[in-house]
């Protein structure tokens, strides 16, 4: 287990917000690629077909 | 083989497609190897525990700034080549700079208020920091407020220009007004200043790992600015038929 000491809420609430916030960024760069990729595939098959 | 190259939407497709999975291997390795090795540091004698608040806040803060200077000089080629690829890149990157600049600035602010007693100052490198970050709110809301592409895209250009003083000013801030709280250079090379090894290795690989980790973002966001680029003309085109 790893001591962190009296400052163990500093530490952890600085991991917890900066993960929290880059995980929010990977979520949201991920959907709306996905999001666009769908959409122009949908509209290049409906052109095409 | 030139870079401009590069700016025909097609190739970059074909190209990022190909370097992504690569990119984006050695962003995880390298962010998940770097922030857990930080944490796995032992305590500073003097800061304690806080000191692994560095292997986030030193990663975030360099790349906020260094997003806004690469937004920069995307901005420049758009201005002056018209390239639509070096636009769309600047546009993509600007959400995660601010979320690097949030990063810097949360991390600063917790860090802070158990080693300087308080959790903001108005500092002259906090308060750079801040409104850097206030920088990439407008330019973001921009892009969105400007209908037509090609004026948002020379607008943004224009707002990044000014902009550029800030992302400037929160580098150099603490060595132009030589007073504040925060502290100089974390990674100074000079004699009698260096960090210990035990602190910079794991730091070294923080910071490649966050720069990879804005690579793999930035190309995936440009790709994605790409395609409603293109779906965006392919319905006009439906709808004119």
């Amino acid at each position: 287990m790893i001591e962190l000491g009296k400052y163990s809420t500093t530490v952890l609430a600085a991991y917890g917000v900066s993960l929290a916030l880059l995980a929010a960024l990977i979520w949201q760069t991920w959907t709306a690629n996905a999001r666009a990729r769908r959409d122009l595939e949908k509209q290049e098959n409906r052109r095409n077909g | 083989m030139s870079i401009w190259e590069y700016a025909n939407p097609v190739k970059f497709m074909r190209s990022s497609g190909a370097a992504l999975p690569w990119i984006v291997g050695a962003a995880v390795i390298c962010t998940v190897g770097g922030v857990a090795w930080g944490f796995l540091t032992p305590e500073d004698y003097r800061q304690g525990s806080t000191v692994k608040i560095v292997f986030l806040h030193v990663p975030a803060a360099m790349m906020a700034i260094n997003i806004w200077v690469m937004m920069l000089v995307a901005s420049l080629i758009w201005l002056i080549r018209r390239h639509h690829v070096s636009a769309l890149a600047a546009k993509a990157a600007a959400p995660i700079g601010a979320v690097m600049t949030l990063i810097a600035l949360a991390t600063g602010a917790i860090w802070g208020q158990p080693m300087w007693g308080t959790w903001w100052e108005w500092d002259p490198r906090l308060t750079s920091f801040l409104i850097l970050l206030l920088f990439y709110i407008g330019y973001i809301a921009l892009w969105s407020a400007v209908e037509d592409a090609d004026s948002a895209a020379d607008l943004t250009g224009v707002l990044c220009l000014v902009g550029s003083v800030f992302a400037l000013l929160s580098r150099y801030a603490v060595l132009f007004w030589n007073q504040g709280l925060h502290q100089g250079a974390s990674l100074s090379v000079a004699p009698g200043e260096r960090m210990s090894a035990i602190y910079r290795y794991p730091l070294y690989l923080s910071m490649l790992g966050f720069f990879l980790l804005f690579l793999a973002l930035l190309l995936i966001r440009t790709r994605t600015e790409i395609r409603r680029r293109r779906l965006a003309a392919l319905q006009a085109k439906e709808a004119r038929a």
